[in-house]
């Protein structure tokens, strides 16, 4: 016998308390109670311990939900055509359309002229360059003369860059406002994916912070599609697509951008 | 004033001297004595064809064999046909499938030192006498159709005439001579899913997401009959009976449905005379063999083998582990195109064409001297099966593994010695018809390729992609033969003609899309 079940055992041997069931009737229906209780005079550490566990929990319950909900319901599925026509070997397939979809939705509203120069945020608020610089004076000489920047919004530098010598070096791009990839949505489709950002295509306040690669709220910036899987008319995997920049990256501490249709 | 070129100094003036005094080396560029071989010439089913004869190495090229076969055989000069060899190597079990330039020198490297006392099997396979041209441009963009088209398919009379089917709930003709639209066959309340000539290219049929047949006359564009109802559910496929079996003066149609039965038609009068009920779930591919065979495919997993006359299930193959998603039968083209060939002269009676047409499909389907029809199965497990219901009955003549990914359709080619299986893993494999042997991956679509099409020699195939292309690739060699962009959307159905003028293929950006040389 392993050592660890002597419980099972003494049940074997004496058989439970009569009481048990009641027990343990009577303990799960305290549980509800005992985890509000919890949730509402756990302090500190243990709270955050608490929570963690509950969310975790939470998380799970949903998932049973939501899977007896899909296996309770009554009858066949409602026979369901397509919304796009398709050939016969592609019906009955779960095709994954999405980024797809994507690709064809930008094609036709490419078609239409009128679409071809509009971008989702029209109107950009401008950035002053006292707002985005701050003047950095320490030092001797930069006390005197201050001709040295640093950026104040975030920024997108290539994988390449090397910073100047500190004699040259006319604005810095602090390292903490660096982004790499940017949250990007297909406006109708609300498909969303996380891609690697090539580039700042123009920030419309001034040219200077399209040099600099500033992203702000506007900000049209290329973004590396290659992993959708859309394809040029050439039969070729389209690299890269522009979309803009949709929130003001300083603020949330994230970079979301739509896909420029 | 002239100018004078300064003399030759020291060390050209004593080049000049040593070019002039020595001997070029003209070795290589004699023919040499590089000896004889033996060579015994048997036939793609292993029968001798002739009396073994020597044959000179230096003049052992693929073209002058295949000469000296034909003069051995007895031909006239007008009726030579071109023969491409295998190359049985000697007591080893090595074929080697692709002619060298340098005959010897292959034999040296799988080890036959002197191969000048041996007797080298070559075995013969004729070729089309006739060849297709690759496909090089487009010739015309026909649009004209409001949605995605679903499926195309040429006339077996002539490249002249292409069908398709749309999303629009048409179905068109269009004159691809000139690339006008020539009907619009309207009637269909849903998808134009199918699209199929009848062997004697009198009629077409069609079918559709609304449940039904429709039978056309494609000369005039109007219905033949009133639609052909029955079917619970969409109708996915359908297969014309072939032009032999033709009975009491009328065609017959097999149509597959989602509802898992098959139903066949007796088009003049539109009465259904079976119905092949059996599979549970959706019917995705149909075809009627030469030998009075209906096959089906299956969501169900199983293939089933009926016969027509009686509908009665003959097999019924239960080996594959997902969908069964495309049948292709080694008569297939024959079958396709009735009395219909590449010498363009049609029998004038009625006799005359069911007896050529008969022969047509015997020739195709005969292996070892025996009419035997094989038909290869693609499915979603990612392999395919060969089968010989005749010889093998439900067991499988070979599994052909080697796609990574589902396998969408497979083609069996013209001349029946080769297969092309279209896959999701972007790839398009060449498997050898005979066993089932892995041959060649034609690698080059960037996205799952939907369709393929043979030329009607069996020498090139073009395949349709996802990834808005077309390619034409070269079968022997595996190389791409043409890249044809142009389609601004996927590709969804492609056909080459049967004469092999012409390819045409749609997709969803909704334009008819006609390819020439």
């Amino acid at each position: 016998m392993p050592q660890n079940e002597h419980i099972e055992r003494h049940t074997k041997l004496h058989g439970k308390r009569l009481d048990t069931e009641e027990r343990a009737r009577k303990k799960a229906a305290r549980e509800g109670h005992k985890q509000s209780e919890n949730a509402q005079n756990l302090r500190g550490l243990r709270a955050k311990l608490y929570a963690k566990e509950r969310h975790a929990q939470k998380i799970q319950m949903r998932k049973a939900i939501k899977h007896h909900e899909e296996r309770n319901v009554k009858g066949a599925a409602e026979e369901k055509e397509p919304a796009n026509p398709i050939p016969a070997y592609l019906l009955d397939r779960a095709n994954p359309t999405n980024a797809k979809a994507l690709s064809s939705q930008i094609k036709n509203k490419r078609a239409e002229k009128a679409a071809r120069f509009s971008v989702p945020i029209p109107k950009v608020k401008g950035i002053s360059e006292e707002e985005l610089f701050k003047v950095v004076k320490t030092g001797k000489k930069m006390h005197k003369k201050g001709w040295k920047r640093v950026v104040t919004k975030p920024t997108f530098v290539g994988p390449d860059f090397t910073r100047r010598p500190v004699k040259y070096e006319r604005f810095i791009r602090p390292m903490g406002l660096r982004y790499k990839k940017a949250n990007v949505t297909h406006p109708t489709l609300n498909v969303t994916v996380q891609l690697p950002i090539l580039g700042v295509k123009k920030n419309p306040s001034n040219p200077l912070y399209t040099q600099l690669g500033v992203l702000s709220k506007g900000t049209i910036i290329e973004v590396n599609v290659s992993d959708l899987g859309i394809v040029t008319a050439s039969g070729k995997i389209a690299w890269g697509r522009y979309a803009q920049i949709t929130n003001n990256p300083e603020n949330d501490g994230c970079l979301n951008a739509v896909l420029l249709v | 004033m002239a100018t004078f070129l300064p003399p030759p100094n020291k060390r050209q003036r004593r080049e000049e001297v040593e070019r002039t005094t020595t001997q070029q080396d003209v070795t290589p560029l004699l023919a040499t004595d590089l000896g004889s071989f033996k060579a015994n010439f048997v036939d793609s089913d292993g029968n001798q064809m002739t009396d073994v004869i020597e044959i000179n190495f230096a003049d052992a090229t693929e073209r002058n064999i295949s000469v000296l076969l034909n003069t051995l055989l007895g031909r006239d000069r007008e009726d030579f046909t071109p023969y491409r060899f295998r190359i049985h190597i000697p007591s080893k079990d090595i074929i080697v499938d692709h002619y060298p330039t340098d005959l010897l020198g292959l034999l040296q490297k799988h080890g036959v030192t002197n191969p000048f006392e041996t007797t080298i099997t070559l075995s013969a396979e004729p070729q089309a006498v006739f060849k297709v041209q690759a496909v090089s441009r487009m010739a015309h963009r026909i649009p004209g159709h409001g949605q995605p088209i679903l499926a195309c398919q040429f006339s077996p009379m002539s490249s002249g005439r292409l069908a398709t089917g749309s999303g629009d709930n048409t179905a068109r003709i269009w004159d691809t001579d000139t690339g006008t639209p020539k009907h619009t066959l309207k009637g269909h309340t849903g998808w134009v899913l199918g699209v199929s000539w009848s062997p004697d290219g009198e009629r077409l049929a069609t079918c559709s997401m609304d449940k039904t047949v429709r039978i056309w006359d494609p000369e005039t564009g109007k219905p033949f009959g009133t639609d052909l109802k029955g079917h619970a559910k969409w109708v996915l496929a359908m297969a014309w009976e072939p032009y032999h079996l033709w009975r009491d003066g009328t065609a017959r149609l097999a149509s597959a449905s989602k509802d898992g039965t098959c139903r066949i038609w007796v088009v003049n009068t539109g009465r259904t005379e079976h119905v092949l009920s059996g599979h549970k779930s959706s019917i995705s591919c149909v075809r009627w063999g030469g030998n009075g065979n209906i096959y089906t495919g299956s969501h169900d997993k199983s293939v089933r083998v009926w016969d027509a006359v009686k509908g009665t299930l003959v097999h019924n193959m239960t080996t594959h582990a997902h969908w069964v998603n495309h049948i292709a039968l080694s008569s297939d083209h024959a079958l396709r195109t009735g009395y219909f060939d590449h010498t363009k002269d049609v029998p004038a009676t009625e006799e005359g064409k069911r007896e050529k047409a008969r022969e047509r499909f015997e020739n195709a389907a005969k292996i070892n001297g025996k009419v035997c029809e094989r038909f290869v199965t693609a499915s979603d497990d990612f392999t395919m099966y060969l089968w010989d219901p005749t010889n093998n009955g439900t067991k499988p003549v070979a599994r052909l593994l080697g796609h990574q990914n589902k396998v969408n359709q497979v083609q069996f080619s013209p001349d029946g010695t080769l297969i092309a299986s279209a896959g999701w893993d972007n790839s398009t494999k060449i498997w050898n018809a005979r066993d089932g042997k892995f041959l060649k991956s034609l690698r080059g679509h960037v996205a799952p390729v939907y369709q393929c099409a043979w030329s009607a020699d069996s020498r090139l195939l073009v395949t349709g992609s996802k990834d808005c292309t077309l390619k034409v690739w070269n079968a022997r060699t595996g190389n791409l033969a043409m890249d044809l962009p142009g389609h601004e959307d996927e590709v969804y159905a492609v056909d080459w003609a049967a004469d092999g003028k012409m390819v045409g293929s749609g997709g969803k950006d909704k334009a008819v899309r006609t390819w020439r040389n």
